[in-house]
């Protein structure tokens, strides 16, 4: 038997390799369908990035700062009870983009997008948020480098996260709560690029995920590929050989583009993204985009879309903020289609279910977006088991890309573990401090 | 039945000496029969072109009021196979050119070439297309030459010389020239940016250029009409629709084109 760098090299002269995409174009996916008005902010950003990228100074600035500030390299634990408890042995490993400062993968890419947007002399940065996990990411990266920051978030999620709004403004951002539309991630988005289109000049839309008009998705996929490089370094070391399987949770798909771009090229690793599959994808309360969706452009992009016979896009539902989007990244849309990666609804009840499993076999509470994966994962490693695999030889890497602090509310309502009368008193008045404080910037 | 276009309108304006003025309504505002009449009334007051637009859930390019319209426009239970009722309803009454202005994924859910073909069947002059730019426009350029449709894509003061070239190179009808940094709504000034914009595209071939945003009153349209070929009113005349109905809509309309003036001389 060959040893990896081998049967790597093998690969690579076998077949076309599906790293490093560059866009705009992913298939018949990507490019940019955008107002007129922000294509040149578009082409500066494109050629900011591709300089940077060749720039030694600039690959160092980010590798210093992902050591030296955000933490990495992030662990490659191997999770053994859960693995014996849930996933019938199969041996399960869970890379830990929830340690990294400020407790998730988006980290990674603010980072980097802050820095591109001090070269281009840009002195304030503008961001959407859905849970909040960008938003914060956002709020700090703007913080450490002196950049003004405005966060646009949904007012329903503005309630849903009251916590992060405030951690939001505790570091120096504006939170504008939108109220427009579903008044979710999606409208968000959409307040963001109007308030992008009048202050372009000044300003860089730090976009949290893989999706967007060219150059967004490749540039946020470079800037979390060094989760994928990590965790084949890591699985490589730890048990000798690669994983049989790679798996993420997918919103907009930047914690999954990162990790699975590590393994595109080995033919033998299957990759699997697991989307948000709400009450069921056999009722209308989902987020399964590439599951039940249909090409269309939106926020810039071509790629899998919930719309409707009209081309109005469908308000998505998930329990997770994070992955209540109906559209999700060009990049995943190709790899789709070409049956490289294999993408699978998960419920809410799913997550939920594994979310706790984690908690009580682990001691490690995750984000419930990433608990979409551990629930995928849980369903994978039983089918690999039914079809033969020996269960002690079978190795899965879970992307776990945030960590559950922020959950703690919604997690103790949905498995009633608080007092339901102290519970109410503590949402509401969690709300009303958020709407009190989002009154209070209206008027500013 | 001969069927208006924007170009001749627009030269039919230039031989009077004027710009020619352009009006954006939303379709199905407030519901269907009623977007007919008020547009039928920007016609019959002045109006040379009657835009059009199909309200969509993400219109990334509107303020708060066209916004409020299209919201009310899709919770009324418009669809938008509506619209070439709408520009039929037009056509048939008017002797205007109808614009449909539109984001792209709706058209691309029916099919491009479908919607070309039901469109220009209905009596439409072409398409104003706020989020499509040349780049990714091969499907409805050919499906515009096929239908005999006018390509109207947009400039802003952001644009460069080279994007400028090329897309006055790919429109027909006009050139849309976005005043100002921004998403529609009245201001009360014409943006400084509205001339160089307007002048770029005269000096990259345009025949026609034609200024919107943020246009709202007479003075504005007699400013912009010294250097542009046509003027574009919308988030006032949407306003006018919503506090008035179709009198308010006629009225403005009126006001816009002088021809209030000329009845009271």
């Amino acid at each position: 038997m060959s040893t990896p760098e081998h049967s790597e090299h093998a690969d690579s002269i076998d077949q076309q390799s599906l790293k490093h995409a560059s866009g705009p174009y992913f298939g018949a996916y990507g490019g940019r369908w955008m107002p007129e008005s922000l294509m040149a902010a578009m082409d500066e950003l494109n050629e900011t990035f591709e300089a940077a990228k060749n720039d030694p100074e600039f690959v160092a600035q980010v590798r210093d700062l992902n050591t030296n500030y955000s933490g990495r390299p992030s662990l490659l634990t191997e999770a053994k009870r859960f693995s014996e408890q849930f996933c019938g042995g199969v041996r399960i490993f869970l890379k830990r983009e929830d340690l990294n400062h400020t407790g998730s993968h988006k980290i990674n890419n603010v980072l980097g997008q802050a820095l591109l947007a001090k070269r281009m002399g840009k002195t304030r940065i503008i961001a959407e948020t859905g849970a909040g996990q960008h938003g914060v990411a956002s709020a700090t990266a703007a913080a450490l480098m002196g950049l003004e920051c405005v966060v646009y978030m949904g007012a329903e999620d503005c309630r849903r996260q009251a916590l992060n709004v405030a951690r939001m403004r505790l570091l120096g951002a504006t939170v504008i709560p939108v109220t427009v539309g579903s008044q979710t991630l999606k409208d968000a988005i959409n307040e963001a690029l109007r308030d992008w289109v009048a202050n372009v000049e000044t300003t860089h839309y730090l976009l949290g995920t893989a999706a967007g008009g060219a150059p967004f998705p490749a540039m946020v996929r470079y800037f979390h590929e060094v989760i994928g490089e990590e965790a084949r370094e890591q699985i490589l070391a730890q048990a000798g050989r690669l994983p049989d399987a790679v798996t993420a949770c997918i919103g907009g798909g930047s914690n999954a583009i990162g990790i699975f771009h590590g393994f595109l090229d080995d033919k033998d690793v299957a990759l699997y993204g697991f989307e948000a599959g709400g009450d069921g994808v056999d009722t209308d309360r989902h987020a399964a985009t590439i599951t039940l969706g249909r090409p269309g452009v939106l926020h810039g992009a071509k790629s899998y879309l919930m719309q409707d016979d009209d081309g109005q896009t469908i308000e998505s539902h998930s329990i997770s903020a994070g992955l209540d989007y109906p559209g999700v990244g060009p990049e995943h849309a190709f790899l789709a289609d070409i049956g490289r990666v294999n993408y699978e609804p998960v419920t809410d009840t799913e997550a939920m279910d594994a979310f706790k499993a984690l908690c009580r076999t682990e001691g490690i509470l995750p984000a419930i977006e990433s608990s979409h994966a551990l629930a995928g994962t849980i369903r994978l490693a039983q089918r690999m088991i039914a079809d033969g695999a020996a269960p002690e030889e079978t190795i899965i890497i879970v992307n776990l890309s945030g960590r559950g602090d922020k959950d703690v509310g919604t997690a103790a309502a949905w498995f009633n573990m608080i007092d339901e009368k102290d519970a109410d008193a503590e949402i509401s008045g969690a709300a009303a401090a958020a709407e009190r404080s989002a009154a209070d910037s209206e008027e500013k | 039945m001969t069927r208006a276009t924007s170009a001749q309108k627009i030269a039919a304006a230039r031989a009077e000496g004027r710009p020619a003025l352009i009006g954006y309504l939303p379709a199905g505002f407030p519901d269907v029969p009623t977007s007919i009449e008020a547009a039928v009334a920007l016609a019959e007051n002045g109006v040379d072109i009657i835009e059009i637009g199909i309200p969509y859930s993400d219109p990334v390019m509107d303020g708060e009021v066209i916004q409020a319209a299209t919201v009310q426009a899709l919770a009324n239970g418009f669809r938008v196979a509506d619209v070439f009722e709408i520009v039929r309803g037009i056509t048939s009454r008017t002797d205007a050119a109808v614009m449909v202005m539109t984001y792209w994924n709706p058209v691309l859910r029916m099919g491009v070439d479908e919607f070309a073909r039901r469109f220009a069947q209905a009596g439409g002059s072409g398409l104003i297309t706020p989020d499509l730019v040349p780049e990714e426009a091969g499907e409805w350029i050919e499906a515009s030459e096929k239908h005999d449709l006018e390509r109207v894509f947009l400039i802003a003061p952001s644009s460069t010389e080279q994007r400028v070239q090329r897309t006055v190179d790919a429109s027909s009808g006009f050139i849309y020239c976005v005043s100002l940094m921004g998403v529609t709504g009245a201001r009360s000034e014409v943006s400084s940016a509205a001339q160089a914009v307007v002048d770029a595209a005269h000096e990259a071939g345009a025949e026609n250029a034609c200024v919107g945003l943020g246009v709202s009153k007479r003075e504005h349209v007699q400013e912009i009409g010294a250097y542009a070929d046509g003027v574009i009113v919308g988030t006032a005349l949407v306003a006018a629709l919503r506090d008035g109905g179709v009198a308010a809509v006629g009225a403005l309309a009126a006001e816009l084109s002088g021809a209030a003036a000329k009845e009271h001389a």
